[in-house]
């Protein structure tokens, strides 16, 4: 399980990389281990705003629907239109190219309120052990 | 018990097994308070002799078994069955199967919805069609909750010929989600207006719904409807209650539609007084995702075999719950095999051939009933069409009904202000001695009144 | 003892899709010739409107269509082939009797708008109906209309809706049981609900305080399933439906499960306003590959009123169809109701008798809880009381072997049983939900038991076994991501 060190993260597994105004955000490892085959994906239009905590995403494995909240709050600048294609990326490179938006943020203090990479690894682990 | 297998020696051995004494103690589970202490007040069971006897009476009474020759249609068509659809139908193996959701060894079932899915999209133009929705007139009100969640907008424009029950199903599905639904009337030509449409269209609206052929059995020129609409950015949902007209004329999905629902009854479904019909649901690809309804797609088994799944489950209730695209699970699987092994069997020449015959055969009785009564609308039509009749319309139906002739739908239920019109339905089962005798008991009927139908 | 598992040989013939099949000029119909003029559409319409060819339509002998669709249906299980305990779904047989009086001509050849007065038959048997249906649920008044369980729902909670709008407020939430089958949450948003879930307590069931916590005036309705998905009776019931009644709300019972409770007890006397049926479980119409149903409504006195158009009301002799209902929510289909389906289940009824479908629901009580004795040792069971009609098991005890629900049921298949409901309710982890219904015999119970140890054995000593099964079916296992991946929907031409 990976658990890249410059990310920021949350208890509903998503992840978001801070670029200056912009966060990039997908979902973790342990999330895609999961959900298993991912075949689609659901993505917001550019332009549109979210608040933090609201659902962002809606990704699709063959049972079962999974709804990826927003990390911060922000307006949507680009979506990864290759998930259109291969939506499969989000299982083969989380962390990569298998990110699924770029929103501008609205309220920067909201990052404090992230879990750092050991944070949510320590997370992950608690999660397993409930089972 | 015939049909509970396990008798008293079975049941004690089990009983044993399980640590229970009587069959009557595994209710204890049940509060006493609300344990049944009489036995529920219904008739005495019959035997299967008793029972065919009794049944048959019922379906006898009020006609005693006589043939009455009914000119009914108005969503509910009167067609030939060829024997091998029914043949197919009761192969226990399709009737007594559940839904397929285990699909190694319900490949029979899902073939055949793939082969119906297809033939949807082949008849009306389509991209992508589901594997049925319970009839025509839900499948209408799904289709217009589906243009509101594409567009996001809460006004739909119904034409006032589509069919009364279809306008009626989706205003009772519409009513709890704030929707508005607006009428568009018909013009003296038995048409929608058009003129109405466009100034009525507005940008709140998602979707304009139109019937082909209409309730009244007229055509309407979809192209231009199509383009009106889509110049507001509407959707156009197309109706079709009589898809054996898709036979002959050009399908909705070439000329734009981007939605085309109806009722598949024609195809090998019986009246049955009304039920069970099969609806069916066609939509552009791009819309895939936001369609109500099970839908089948093929794929490969471990071994590189074909093989059929139900496909992108994950808009239905079993998945979704409260988000799904609509909460339907069992839908009208068996009728839409009716469908499949009918049109299988029609094929591509029947079906035309069928058509005009149906065509044909309307046209004559348009023809022989100009002289006695009134052609209400002057569009041309496919095997339908409005009659005006003077006179005490009901004493004048009821004493056809007295003769074993039902002339059509009195439309004043439906249509306030036509009072006076029938809307008659011919098709391949009405042979040309019962279209004359229809024609000459009205005309005898009519004549008796002393007032005379307007001949032109 | 060596057994011989029905799923042990095969004469599965393989079938190309019919648009592959026959060829130009083939016929499988037949028309009479046409005795009125000739009249070809380019007659009486406009050219442009007019269809140049139907392609993709198939041209094929009689004898291919036959043969096309006997092969697709030796391809399918029905209840008709062997056990199908699927929980939830009462794969009951289906008596051949009923599928004899549903063809009778008379009731065949019935257009719905025929005049009333020739109707009478049919009117009789669908009134007849609704006093059954009314009896054996302890309801008032029953609408024969909806086409199937879930619309049935819709029409139920559209009607709540109706009486409390008609009270002052339709309200905003529906409580839903987290053992609740999927269309009850789905319902309630077709209506405009926002969906609240409630707990069920550690014995399986709703307690009043979980309900009593969540119940305020803004809720219009408790939908309920009893008994509920694990085959265990809501023992609280009765007072659940006074904490809701005493916020002003209505309680919904879901009544796929009622063949646990035929001629035992009665839904209305536990306080409940209003029920569905589903007539394609409980009262033995057949699934049909997945429809057509029949999901009747049952309500008490005071919703009756909200009842969908039209109603079968009594004029002195005749019965008639009454529209002229100003407060009913309107219509969910056209015409009256799946009708052949209610002939069936009007003949099963009578058939049965009170005393038939009493029995019928002891043994199948009888039939679930000989399984549940049965397979407790080999497979985990969560709530370990005497069920219902149905038990649910988990697969924890084959997961350690790497062995899930899915791997089970496909193992099933091998040897000749459909599976079980899978993953269903969602409250038990890799749920296997088991309804044998009172149609099977003892020896299939037993069967069906020696199947599944030996499955669990199998999970023990040769997971991969489990895990690669079906092995004997016409196709192995479905690659299903591919399928979503790149949906291919239809044949193209």
């Amino acid at each position: 399980m990976n658990f890249p060190k410059e990310l920021k993260y949350t208890k509903d597994h998503e992840w978001a990389r801070v670029e200056d105004a912009f966060a990039v955000v997908g979902i973790t490892d342990y999330a895609q281990n999961k959900l298993g085959s991912i075949v689609f994906v659901e993505l917001p239009s550019t332009g549109k705003s979210f608040q933090k905590g609201k659902t962002l995403v809606t990704v699709d494995s063959v049972k079962a629907v999974a709804e990826v909240y927003a990390p911060v709050s922000g307006q949507v600048e680009a979506v990864n239109e290759l998930l259109a294609e291969q939506p499969e990326m989000i299982n083969r490179d989380p962390y990569g190219q298998g990110w699924m938006v770029r929103l501008k943020m609205i309220d920067s203090p909201e990052l404090d309120g992230l879990l750092s990479a050991e944070a949510y690894e320590a997370f992950v682990a608690e999660e397993e052990a409930k089972g | 018990m015939r049909y509970i297998p396990n008798a008293q020696d079975d049941w004690e051995a089990m009983l044993r097994a399980i640590g229970f004494e009587q069959l009557e103690d595994l209710a204890t589970v049940l509060p006493e308070s609300l344990r049944l202490k009489k036995p529920l007040d219904l008739p005495l069971p019959l035997s299967e002799m008793e029972l065919v006897e009794h049944l048959r009476l019922l379906s006898e009474q009020g006609t005693g078994g006589k043939r009455m020759v009914s000119f009914l249609g108005a969503g509910a068509y009167d067609h030939f069955i060829p024997a091998v659809v029914d043949h197919v139908l009761r192969r226990p193996e399709f009737y007594t199967a559940y839904t397929p959701y285990q699909p190694e060894i319900s490949q029979g079932t899902l073939q055949a919805i793939f082969e119906f899915q297809t033939l949807i999209c082949q008849l009306t133009g389509m991209e992508v069609a589901n594997a049925s929705m319970y009839d025509g007139a839900s499948a209408v009100a799904e289709a217009v909750l589906m243009a509101q969640r594409i567009k996001g907008r809460k006004r739909c424009l119904l034409s006032r010929a589509v069919h009364p029950e279809y306008r009626r199903v989706t205003s009772t599905y519409t009513h709890p989600l704030d929707m508005r639904l607006s009428e568009i009337p018909f013009t003296g030509e038995g048409i929608t207006d058009l003129e109405v449409l466009k100034r009525v269209l507005n940008e709140d609206t998602s979707a304009v719904v139109i019937q082909q052929p209409n309730f009244f059995g007229c055509l309407e020129d979809l192209e231009e409807v199509t383009r009106i609409a889509h110049a507001r950015n509407a959707l156009i949902i197309v109706a079709v209650a009589e898809p054996l007209s898709l036979a002959l004329l050009q399908p909705p999905g070439h000329l734009g539609a981007d939605i085309v629902v109806g009722e598949g009854q024609s195809f090998g479904n019986a009246l049955n007084f009304g039920g069970p019909y099969v609806g069916f649901f066609a939509s552009r690809e791009n819309f895939l995702r936001s369609m109500p309804g099970r839908l089948v797609g093929e794929t490969v088994d471990q071994k590189g075999r074909r093989g059929f799944v139900l496909a992108i489950s994950t808009r239905e209730q079993h998945i979704r719950r409260e988000k799904a695209t609509s909460n339907i699970c069992t839908n009208q699987a068996l009728c839409a095999l009716a469908v499949l092994v009918y049109l299988s069997t029609m094929g591509k020449q029947g079906l035309r051939e069928l058509a005009e015959i149906n065509l044909s055969k309307c046209e004559y009785a348009k023809m022989r009933l100009a002289e006695i009564t009134r052609l209400r609308f002057s569009a041309p039509t496919f095997n339908e069409f409005v009659i005006t009749v003077e006179g005490d319309l009901q004493g004048i139906l009821r004493k056809l009904l007295h003769e074993g002739l039902i002339a059509g739908l009195a439309l004043g239920r439906f249509y306030p202000e036509m009072k006076k019109e029938v809307l008659v339905c011919v098709t391949e089962k009405h042979s040309r001695e019962e279209v004359d005798r229809l024609a000459e008991v009205l005309g005898k009927i009519c004549g008796r009144q002393g007032e005379r139908g307007m001949a032109r | 003892m060596k057994e011989e598992w029905p799923g042990e040989c095969g004469l599965v013939l393989n079938e190309p899709l019919i648009f592959e099949r026959g060829a130009r000029g083939r016929k499988g119909y037949s028309l009479p010739s046409l005795d009125v003029e000739r009249v070809s559409p380019k007659k009486v319409w406009p050219e442009k409107w007019i269809r140049k060819d139907l392609d993709g339509f198939p041209e094929m002998s009689e004898v291919e269509v036959v043969r096309h669709f006997t092969h697709l249906s030796q391809w399918n299980y029905g209840v008709d082939s062997g056990f199908y305990p699927l929980g939830s779904c009462t794969m009951k047989y289906n008596p051949k009797v009923n599928e004899e009086v549903a063809r009778l001509p008379g009731f065949v050849a019935a257009h719905p708008y025929r005049p009333e007065e020739i109707s009478q038959g049919a009117l009789g048997l669908m009134s007849d109906l609704e006093r059954f249906l009314a009896e054996i649920s302890g309801l008032d008044r029953v609408t024969l209309q909806p086409s199937a369980g879930a619309q049935g729902e819709l029409t139920g909670m559209l009607m709540i809706r109706a009486y409390l709008a008609d009270r002052g407020n339709p309200r905003g939430k529906v409580l839903v049981p987290d053992t609740a089958h999927g269309t009850n949450p789905a319902s309630s948003a077709l209506c405009g609900y926002q969906v609240v879930q409630v707990k069920s307590n550690e014995r399986g069931v709703l307690s009043p305080q979980a309900v009593e916590e969540k119940m305020d005036e803004e809720v219009a309705a408790l939908m309920v399933t009893n008994p509920n998905t694990l085959g265990l009776f809501e023992e609280n019931i009765c007072q659940l439906v006074e904490i809701v009644h005493q916020k002003g709300g209505l309680v919904y019972c879901d009544g796929a499960n009622l063949n646990a409770l035929l001629g035992l007890a009665k839904i209305g006397e536990m306080g409940v306003d209003v029920l569905h049926f589903n007539l394609h479980k409980t009262f033995s119409t057949p699934h049909g590959g997945g429809g057509p149903g029949a999901g009747p409504v049952g309500v008490k006195a005071h919703l009756a009123d909200y009842l969908p158009v039209p109603a079968i009301v009594r004029d002195g002799e005749r019965l008639r169809l009454d529209y002229d209902r100003p407060k009913s929510i309107g219509q969910v289909r056209s015409f009256y109701g799946n009708f052949a389906v209610l002939v069936r289940a009007y003949a099963y009824i009578l058939s049965l008798g009170a005393e038939g479908l009493k029995r019928a629901s002891l043994v199948a009580l009888l039939n679930a809880n000989y399984i549940r004795a049965g397979l407790k040792d080999r497979y985990y069971l969560p709530y370990d009381v005497p069920c219902m009609h149905e038990c649910v098991f988990s697969d924890r005890l084959q997961n350690k072997y790497g062995v899930t629900a899915l791997d089970i049921a496909k193992r099933l298949m091998d040897y000749g049983f459909h599976p079980p409901t899978i993953y269903f309710p969602l409250v038990v982890h890799g749920a296997l939900m088991i309804e044998p219904t009172e149609s099977e015999a003892k020896e299939t119970l037993d069967q069906f038991i020696e199947a599944m140890v030996q499955i669990a054995r199998e999970a023990e000593t040769e997971p991969g076994l489990v895990r690669e099964a079906p092995h004997k079916t016409k196709v192995s296992r479905l690659d299903e991501v591919l399928a979503n991946r790149k949906p291919k929907l239809r044949w193209k031409p």
